[in-house]
């Protein structure tokens, strides 16, 4: 599990890698955390194209940074979300929360 | 319907152990050739009962998580997921998506997960006893094409 942080003008983007469970949420979730509060983005970007599973600790961890982003007005995206783990997002609605972008959509925006 | 095998394992209620239990109950559901999605399902499926486990029934420390799996033969793969935990006081709320009782990040959608990714759910549980999650996902045959 890991979180490799890109910072380019007001955007952050946080490419997640390994397994995204309760067990693995929190450092993750600290990572980004502390990314945001340090740049101020206008847009977070969180990248799944390396997870290689997710449960619904994976929703929990997008809703909390959502309702973060609310305080500041930033945008949230996810981008490259593998086919299981987008199947999961769906189910809980995520789309309604933020731009929702499966693997292969990617329209190099997010480099 | 008969059963052609069978595994029984306990863990303890330790968050390290859900990628561990996931991982056992995938290899041995690949006795029955599943898509990668269907294997994805059962993962994702017992991560979410196994949290449950420690992040509720045993949320005042660690305890003992009973893990069985049977196969049968018309291709069922069929789970129970035991704890002795605190139990569960409303269990049709409790299945609700989006309710939970923990707040923070939990984002109540763990039954919601294991309803739709497996084919049946049914929970049972008691007060201050334990809950027994019992779960199936039948596996679609898939033909060799080249022997």
């Amino acid at each position: 599990m890991s979180v490799e942080i890109n910072v380019t003008g007001e955007v952050v983007t946080a490419y997640l890698s390994g397994e995204l469970d309760h067990h693995t949420a929190k450092e993750m979730r600290e990572s980004i955390d502390l990314a945001v509060e340090l740049n101020m983005p206008t847009l977070l970007v969180l990248d799944f194209g390396n997870i290689s599973f997710m449960d619904s600790s994976g929703i929990g961890l997008v809703m909390g940074r959502y309702r973060n982003l609310l305080k500041t007005g930033a945008q949230l995206h996810i981008a490259n979300a593998p086919p299981q783990i987008y199947k999961v997002m769906r189910l809980a609605g995520l789309e309604r929360l933020a731009k929702l972008e499966r693997k292969g959509e990617n329209n190099g925006n997010n480099q | 319907m008969e059963t052609t095998n069978k595994f029984s394992m306990t863990v303890l209620s330790r968050s390290a152990n859900e990628s561990f239990v996931r991982a056992c109950v995938a290899a041995f559901a690949a006795q029955l050739d599943p898509t990668l999605e269907e294997i994805s399902d059962i993962k994702t499926a017992v991560s979410e009962a196994i949290t449950n486990c420690i992040v509720h029934a045993y949320k005042e420390g660690a305890g003992k998580i009973y893990i069985t799996g049977e196969l049968t033969d018309n291709n069922m793969l069929r789970l129970k997921i035991r704890d002795k935990g605190c139990g569960i006081e409303n269990i049709e709320k409790a299945m609700e998506p989006l309710f939970t009782t923990v707040g923070g990040e939990r984002a109540g959608l763990g039954f919601a997960v294991m309803q739709s990714f497996m084919d049946s759910v049914r929970v049972r549980s008691v007060k201050d006893k334990g809950t027994t999650v019992s779960m199936t996902k039948k596996i679609s045959p898939r033909f060799k094409l080249n022997g």
